[in-house]
């Protein structure tokens, strides 16, 4: 069978299984609908959270991005696990026995504040929105390449199907559709992971293998930082952030992902505290699985890429070359006119991403509007683009590269539900139930809820058929500004019983300010300006939501010693949340 | 001190421990001491390398199921645990 075919099998298989889960797991209260009546097994919320966590970016672009960065991309590996280690020892445990339904709920209620409740609205629907419009980006990637359809299409099929379990089901219907999705995407990454690394290595952990000797006796890692070398890339294990730089980013990247909103509001789900801890392990766990293969995905990739594509001839040039160059994610300029793939370090074109003008040069490749860069590179190849052609590239049966399809669309479509639910919930319950219409009815909340969730989908939808140009640009506030609003507030809010309204809404403002106006004076203001010379302290804008972070910690910190503690029945809340019984 | 204090400041000190390995392992191996621990190797990779992209995720994992571990036993000894 084609590849094409087998991928609409799988994917159709995939979202009929979606669909049914959503019918037989329909939420019928709010309680169902906000936090799936606080019944899941913990074993099947840590597979939910996985595959809520694990995006597009995770499934797609990280191994990508890896691929060319080498050691510097262990910013996300890091990252984006050990914030479970700060959820899990921090957070989760307390704000499951505070027991309500979302994160402004626990910001309203401990800071006795309704001012304070609303800055946590707007930061959940700002963060959420932000992440829906890059998962959407994915779906129109796997739809537009694997089955040629319109992007648009791809796009309004993968709202249809979310739009179903979300506003049937709350978050009942995407808590089990999302186990089902963890399933696919996992299957998904470590089959070809693991034919890979048996073809490269010998061995069949990808985990190993990447650390393993190839045939002729090397170490894959020695002979990919020789090879680097030769070409001119930076060599796969050592990286070019400074390490100031790294470890703001990778701390930032933890305190964001321990404040995410979407991730939090899971641990609301499991029956008891005791679930709450041994849930964000096994969460953990099956995110480790992806996120140990990922480095190895990204060693191979890049072997294979120089193998197959250096000092090729473009007119034998294999069937995913062009399909890929077709979508105009990867392009080739023969700047030195031998008809042959030169690939080398740095950036072939200027600017960097390629502008096609429509027409096609003598061997067949599409014309560019973009002037040579100085170096020898002759390719462009996108990040995205590696997870999902890395099988083609190296001939793996077809029923595999229909398999990745399907998994990067789980990521992807399973992230995008349980934001979109966030959504709803901060907009009918905190917004509407608990501060414009304090009077409805739980029948009235629960059809604003799915009203909302409607809505988000909507919106959602248009953005990714209308992506806006700037969501690459600001997918790093998401992270920076969890880290710098929410982090402290949560923390605070559960270790110091001192910790008032005051402090809390002026160490909000003080890291949102902060962050904000530094993220948005290097990506919009002054762009040209944006590199380590002009940072301070050298801390590029994706790692300075820690120190947005620290600031919020001290001004919060000073705030409360100036001004009277909390009301006695808010200390008391705080003793009753730091004990389970 | 009453019972819940006690309970209190144990499961902070427990926590902290596990938070000063975190730091050490993540912050500490994978990425200040990075360069001077590449000059060592574990098998095909250099050690710094290795623990920035494997082993503080291993680490991590280990972290969370200790700390479960150690919670569920201190709920039990100051008899705060959810069994009735």
């Amino acid at each position: 069978m084609s590849a094409q075919l087998l991928t609409y099998l799988f994917i159709g298989l995939s979202f009929a299984l979606y669909i049914a889960i959503a019918i037989w797991s329909r939420s019928a209260t709010t309680t169902d609908f906000y936090v799936a009546g606080s019944h899941v097994h913990p074993l099947a919320n840590g597979a939910a959270t996985a595959a809520d966590w694990m995006s597009a970016a995770s499934f797609l672009s990280m191994a990508g991005i890896i691929a060319f960065e080498g050691a510097d991309g262990a910013r996300y590996l890091m990252g984006w696990t050990g914030g479970y280690v700060l959820l899990a020892l921090l957070l989760a445990p307390y704000l499951r026995k505070f027991g309500k339904f979302t994160v402004p709920d626990f910001v309203g209620d401990r800071y006795y504040s309704q001012a304070a409740r609303l800055v946590a609205v707007v930061c959940v629907i700002f963060i959420s929105f932000t992440y829906v419009a890059g998962q959407m980006r994915g779906v129109g990637i796997v739809f537009s390449r694997f089955l040629e359809v319109d992007i648009n299409t791809g796009v309004v099929i993968g709202m249809g199907i979310v739009f179903i379990y979300a506003v049937l089901g709350g978050m009942k219907g995407i808590t089990y559709t999302q186990v089902a999705q963890y399933c696919v995407l996992i299957f998904a990454y470590l089959v070809p992971a693991i034919f890979i690394s048996l073809q490269l290595t010998g061995n069949p952990l990808p985990m190993l293998g990447f650390g393993s000797t190839m045939s002729d006796g090397v170490y894959l890692l020695d002979k990919l930082d020789g090879l680097s070398a030769e070409l001119g890339m930076t060599a796969f294990t050592s990286g070019n952030k400074s390490s100031i730089d790294m470890f703001f980013i990778t701390a930032a990247l933890m305190a964001g992902t321990a404040g995410l909103p979407h991730v939090i509001v899971r641990f609301f789900t499991v029956p008891k505290v005791r679930d709450a801890r041994i849930s964000a392990g096994y969460a953990l766990i099956f995110i480790a699985l992806l996120y140990t293969t990922a480095p190895a995905v990204a060693a191979f990739a890049r072997n294979n890429i120089i193998d197959n594509v250096d000092g090729m001839v473009y007119e034998h040039a294999p069937e995913w070359f062009t399909k890929w160059e077709d979508s105009g994610l990867i392009a080739w300029l023969d700047k030195n006119h031998d008809a042959k793939v030169q690939y080398r370090g740095g950036d072939a074109l200027v600017p960097v991403k390629p502008v096609f003008d429509g027409t096609r040069q003598e061997a067949g490749q599409r014309t560019l509007d973009n002037s040579a860069s100085a170096n020898d590179n002759e390719l462009y190849i996108d990040r995205d683009i590696i997870v999902l052609a890395h099988p083609e590239i190296v001939n793996l049966p077809n029923w595999v590269i229909a398999l990745v399809a399907a998994g990067g669309l789980a990521a992807a479509l399973s992230t995008a539900a349980g934001l979109l639910l966030v959504m709803s919930t901060s907009i009918s319950h905190d917004l509407l139930k608990k501060c414009l219409m304090p009077s409805i009815s739980e029948r009235q909340e629960l059809m604003f809820a799915r009203v909302a969730a409607a809505l988000a989908v909507s919106v959602a939808g248009l953005l990714g058929i209308y992506p806006p140009g700037f969501v690459a640009q600001v997918v790093a506030f998401a992270f920076g500004l969890a880290a710098a609003s929410f982090f402290p507030v949560l923390l605070l809010g559960i270790f110091s019983k001192r910790m008032n309204k005051e402090a809390a809404i002026g160490g909000m403002v003080t890291g949102l300010t902060f962050t904000f106006s530094y993220i948005v004076y290097f990506k919009f203001v002054s762009p040209g300006t944006n590199n380590a010379a002009h940072w301070l302290f050298g801390i590029s804008p994706e790692g300075i939501g820690t120190l947005g972070m620290l600031l919020n910690f001290v001004v919060s910190l000073i705030i409360m010693r100036i001004t009277p503690p909390p009301p006695e029945e808010i200390q008391e809340l705080v003793e009753q949340i730091r004990i389970p019984r | 001190m009453n019972n819940n204090e006690s309970y209190w400041k144990a499961n902070v000190t427990l926590m902290m421990s596990l938070l000063v390995i975190w730091f050490l392992v993540s912050f500490g191996c994978g990425i200040l001491f990075v360069e001077y621990l590449n000059q060592f190797r574990l098998f095909g990779f250099k050690l710094g390398f290795w623990f920035s992209q494997q082993g503080s995720i291993y680490v991590f994992v280990i972290l969370i199921f200790v700390y479960v571990w150690g919670m569920n036993k201190l709920d039990k000894r100051y008899g705060v645990d959810e069994d009735e």
